[in-house]
Parts: structure tokens; C-alpha cells; sequence
């Protein structure tokens, strides 16, 4: 019975670290300069409507791409020697060990209106293609920055995919497409939905993917964050309240998203 | 009868290794037929060929006296128990046993009623709902075989069903597949490596080593009349011992010459001689050729399992009385109880 003394440093974490910075969250939200109380920011968040919209409509994207990417990478990866898989897993992690801000550089040169891209269509004689600072480009971005945080929860869940389960599949007479509908999908789905949300909570609330690669144009929820606490527009009311109605809004989605879900697999 | 399944010659190789050598068998229709052999002997690659699952290097796989090298596992008509019955974690049971129906889009009012039997069949009604994982390893093998049935197979594959049950539910379940099968009029095709098993249920047994099959032959043939030193020491316990074959029906081993009644050997050519442990007979030390002291003595159940020092050998024996360790006895056998067999190359 001692034992749980033992979670108290953590629940003292959990205080400090989580709930107080919640509640001043909450607290800044609703109440003004002089500290009195006021909805005036929360509601003044329905003027960025638009900016929410475009973020969980690429955040969306990236999400998806991600899980079509990611989805065959880890079965393939899952269905590989042992001894290959510690591998091939390091390549998948490698670009990780890089520096986040460096690997978006990185694409910059790459998309940028003299990039490399650019650069090689020219030599082949086609015309330059506007490649920066499009919506595109923020997706690509978040895409390739996240898609770890994809494959790696899909893999731990098909590596514990027993073989002779799809045998007995295939033996049940499902061919490769049904056997990967009916046995494979259903049961990684603990870590389809886990990637989701690895990848969709992160994208949603990037800044810094949309500031390199999307340009002025693309502004994210996180850019107008950041732009209200480091930026020209300083309120961090205005911030706190965003943040708070963001929260809100990831909220709704993974409940959403829970209900198709096994009943043992919450992921909040 | 005619043959459901015949291999012919099949090779595996792995890595240049030979898991199979040339392989050939015919499984006759309705025929209960046990591959036994120990572990690594091949038996279960044996089984993933008729399956499916894999592909023989060479040789050829029929079905119906067709060609099915290069028909997959679904398109077979076959199904298969696996060794850990592999069931669908995600389905409950009753959707574990309609799986192979769905898949094949059979009318859901059949899938209802053919479900519905094979649950009484195996005694799980009432566990429609239940998630597999939350059913015991007898109520796990029960569905497992439910599944696999469900779908009418012409042959029904077993990779060491029974393996992973406590010894008692073993024996009953034995029974209740061997009713099964006699009920269904099904091929069964069962892999075990416990030769009781495979004596009790099989009418056919084929006794698997190293890739090679040893012999075919019912259980009391493989049991009585042991082709070779591999098959008599795998199918129950014996006495293995050198010896040599001065003239036909003669005998000679540690030392002393025995009247047996086997035939067609060359003159002095080395032998194994198996003696089954229930076969040797204790008599009194003055009167026998052969003598030996007990060494210890170790209670089974209905007998004593005796090792008794002899001159060359250590005989196993099995009796109803037990000698007192460390007495003199003498030791003699019936001719026919004597097992003469070529050395074989591969023991």
C-alpha cells in the first residue's frame, strides 16, 4: 500500500507543470489588463475562422498522406527479418537526429523559386514552377517532419501481428486485398489511431513548417499564437483565448475520432 | 479409395539447406493420417506444402490428381488448426467461425445456420459473443477447429493441435477429433511428435526424420514391426543393441547366440536388434544365457520401469513385479519378440 507514495513526485509534476500552466491559460483567456474578467478575446477568435479552418484542413492532409505513406512502410518493415528491421527502423529515425529547424532549411532550398527543383527544370529547358509558399509546401512539410511519429506507432502494432494469424487468413480463403481489409486493418488500428494523433496534433498547431516553406499567405493557428506573444501584435489574451479555443477544438476531433476505436483503445 | 493428396519427390531446401528430401506420400480419402516425427524432422513443412503456405524447391503436390504447385492458400480446399490456433484477436468467437463464410459471401441465413452447427459440434454454445481472448486453450482449439470446419474442406491440416492443453484434456479432445472425423467423413492430416497420440488416432502413421519419411504404415504395424532403429526407438521404448546375423533365425548378441525368426540376411551381417522392454522376460539367474543386476527400479502406474546392468547393455525393462535392486536375474525372450533390422545409414 506504500507504493503509491511512490507516484507522488508525479503527481506534484502533474500539478506544477500541467494543470497550473492550464489554468493561467484559462485565466489570461478570460480576463483583460487589469486583470477583471472579460469573454472579449475568446470571442474575438471568430475573426480568425479562416485561419482555423486552413489549419485543420492541411493539418487533414498532412494526416492523411502521412497514414498512406506510412501504412505500407510499416507493414513491409513489420513483416522483415529481425535483424533487418533495427535497421531499417534507424534509417526511418535518421532524418530525426537533425536539427527540426535545419530539415525545414532544408526543403527551402530545395522548393525555393531558384531551388534546386527550379534549378534542374530550367536546365531541362521546362519553365520554373512555383513551388514555395504555397499550401503545398507547408503539407510537404509537415509530412516529412512527422512522418516518423506515423510509421513508428504503426510498426510497434503490426510487429505483434502473429504470421499465422494472416496465414489463417489466407488458409479462411482471403486473397492479399482482403486479408489486408478483413485481418491487418483491424488490427493495427490501435496504431492507425494513434498515429493520427501523433501526427495531427503536432501539425495542427506548427508554426514554425508554415512559416519557412508557406510564406506570408499560409498563416496557421500556431503562427497567429506565436504572433501574439512574440510578435508586432503583442496580447497574450488574445494568445491565451486561441490556445484555449485550439485545445477545445483538438479535443472535439480525437472524441470524434475515439468512437471508431476499439472500447479498451482510448487514446486520451 | 483414391488419393486426396499425393506429394511426389518434394525437396525443400532453406539457405541451401534440405528441410525436405524427396519427399513422396498419398493421403487417401477419409483417412485419419499422422505425420510423427521429433522436432525439425519436417513434419510441419510437410503440412505448410499441402497448405499452401510454402513452396516446394521441386517435386510436385497433387489435389484430386491435379497439379496445385501454384494455387494459393485461399483457392485450396483445404484448411488448416494452427499450432496456436492463430485466431482473429478482433472477432468473437462466433465471427471467428464465419470468417471463412464472409470471406466466400455466403448468404448470411446460411452462415447463421452452418455457425450455428459447427458451435454444437464443439460444445461452444452460448460463447457467440465472447472475444477469444477471454476462452480458456480447450475452448480457444474448439473454435479453432470450428473455423476451419465450418468451411467443408475436403482435408483438414493440424499442426499439433493439442500441443499447448494439460494432459487430461489432451486425451479428451484426441477422442472427440477422432469422433469428428469419423462423423464428417473427413481427411485429416495431424501433426504430432507424441508417438501415443499419433498410435491412438491415426490410421495411417508416417514416421518423419531429418527430412526423410522412415516408414508408412497403420499404428500396429509401425508399432509391432519397426522398419528400423529410428522408428522402434521413436514409437515407444526399446532396447536397441548390436548384433549379427550368423545364419537365418539365429542371432547373436552380447555375446550369446538366440533363436528368432527372421530371415533373408547375408551370412554375419550386422544388425540392430530391437527388444521391446515389455518383452523381456525375468527368470531366474541360474537358468538364463543372459544375466544382469538391477540397477534401479521406478514406479509408472500400471508397471515398473527396471534398468538392469547387463554384460554389454543396459536393458530396459518393464514388468508387473518388481525386482529388489541390486539382485541377480537372468533375462530371456520369445523369438518373435526379437526385432531384427538392417543398420540404417541415417541412425
Amino acid at each position: 500500500m506504500k507504493l503509491k507514495y511512490f507516484s507522488a513526485p508525479y503527481l506534484v509534476w502533474m500539478v506544477v507543470f500541467i494543470l497550473v500552466p492550464l489554468l493561467m491559460v484559462a485565466y489570461f483567456a478570460f480576463t483583460n489588463d487589469n486583470g477583471a474578467f472579460t469573454i472579449k478575446h475568446v470571442s474575438a477568435v471568430g475573426e480568425y475562422t479562416n485561419i482555423f479552418v486552413r489549419s485543420v484542413w492541411l493539418s487533414l492532409i498532412a494526416t492523411a498522406v502521412c497514414l498512406v505513406v506510412a501504412y505500407p512502410v510499416a507493414f513491409f518493415l513489420s513483416r522483415m527479418d529481425k535483424h533487418k528491421q533495427g535497421t531499417m527502423l534507424m534509417i526511418v529515425m535518421l532524418p530525426m537526429w537533425m536539427n527540426f529547424l535545419l530539415r525545414t532549411y532544408a526543403w527551402m532550398t530545395i522548393l525555393g523559386n531558384k531551388g534546386i527543383i527550379n534549378h534542374l527544370l530550367t536546365l531541362a529547358g521546362l519553365e520554373p514552377v512555383k513551388l514555395i509558399n504555397t499550401s503545398g509546401a507547408v503539407v510537404l512539410g509537415m509530412v516529412y517532419n512527422y512522418l516518423p511519429f506515423m510509421i513508428l506507432p504503426l510498426y510497434s502494432v503490426m510487429e505483434k501481428i502473429d504470421k499465422s494469424v494472416i496465414e489463417a487468413a489466407s488458409d479462411l480463403g482471403c486473397n492479399s486485398v482482403s486479408s489486408l481489409f478483413r485481418v491487418i486493418v483491424p488490427l493495427s488500428l490501435p496504431g492507425i489511431m494513434s498515429g493520427i494523433t501523433m501526427v495531427f496534433v503536432p501539425a495542427i498547431s506548427t508554426f514554425i513548417i508554415s512559416r519557412m516553406l508557406g510564406g506570408g499567405s499560409n498563416l496557421l493557428i500556431g503562427d497567429l499564437i506565436e504572433m501574439q506573444f512574440l510578435g508586432n501584435s503583442y496580447n497574450p489574451h488574445l494568445g491565451a483565448a486561441i490556445s484555449l479555443v485550439l485545445m477545445a477544438l483538438i479535443l472535439v476531433i480525437m472524441t470524434v475520432m475515439n468512437q471508431f476505436s476499439p472500447d479498451d483503445q482510448v487514446l486520451m | 479409395m483414391d488419393n486426396v493428396v499425393s506429394l511426389k519427390d518434394i525437396v525443400v531446401e532453406f539457405d541451401g539447406e534440405r528441410i525436405l528430401k524427396n519427399i513422396s506420400l498419398d493421403i487417401k480419402d477419409k483417412e485419419f493420417v499422422t505425420l510423427l516425427g521429433p522436432s525439425g524432422c519436417g513434419k510441419t513443412t510437410t503440412l505448410r506444402i499441402i497448405a499452401g503456405f510454402l513452396n516446394p524447391t521441386s517435386g510436385d503436390i497433387l489435389f484430386d490428381g491435379k497439379r496445385i504447385n501454384d494455387l494459393p492458400p485461399h483457392k485450396r480446399n483445404v484448411n488448416t488448426v494452427f499450432q496456436r490456433y492463430a485466431l482473429f484477436p478482433h472477432l468473437n468467437v462466433y465471427e471467428n467461425i464465419a470468417f471463412g463464410l464472409r470471406v466466400k459471401k455466403v448468404p448470411e441465413k446460411e452462415i447463421v445456420r452452418r455457425v450455428g452447427e459447427m458451435l454444437e459440434m464443439v460444445n461452444l454454445m452460448g460463447f457467440e459473443k465472447r472475444t477469444v481472448e477471454r476462452l480458456s486453450g480447450g475452448q480457444q482449439q474448439r473454435v479453432a477447429i470450428a473455423r476451419a470446419l465450418v468451411n467443408h474442406p475436403r482435408v483438414l491440416l493440424l499442426d499439433e493441435p493439442l500441443g499447448a492443453l494439460d494432459l487430461k484434456l489432451r486425451k479428451e479432445m484426441q477422442t472427440e477429433l477422432r469422433k469428428i472425423q469419423q462423423a464428417l467423413e473427413l481427411t485429416f492430416v495431424y501433426v504430432t511428435h507424441d508417438q501415443e497420440e499419433a498410435l491412438t488416432m491415426s490410421d495411417t502413421v508416417v514416421v518423419m526424420n531429418n527430412g526423410h519419411i522412415q516408414q508408412i504404415g497403420s499404428p500396429i504395424d509401425i508399432y509391432n514391426e519397426p522398419v528400423n532403429a529410428f522408428v522402434a526407438d521413436f514409437i515407444g521404448e526399446s532396447n536397441i543393441i548390436n548384433g549379427c546375423m550368423p545364419k537365418d533365425c539365429v542371432v547373436e548378441f552380447t555375446g550369446k547366440r538366440f533363436d528368432c525368426v527372421d530371415k533373408g540376411f547375408s551370412p554375419d551381417e550386422t544388425v540392430d536388434v530391437v527388444i521391446r522392454p515389455e518383452d523381456v522376460k525375468i527368470i531366474p539367474a541360474e537358468k538364463a544365457k543372459l544375466t544382469g543386476i538391477v540397477e534401479s527400479v521406478v514406479f509408472k502406474g500400471v508397471h515398473y520401469e527396471m534398468i538392469v546392468d547387463g554384460v554389454d547393455h543396459k536393458w530396459m525393462i518393464h514388468s508387473t513385479k518388481a525386482e529388489p535392486v541390486g539382485s541377480m536375474i537372468g533375462m530371456t525372450f520369445d523369438p518373435y519378440d526379437i526385432h531384427i533390422m538392417k543398420k540404417s545409414e541415417e541412425a
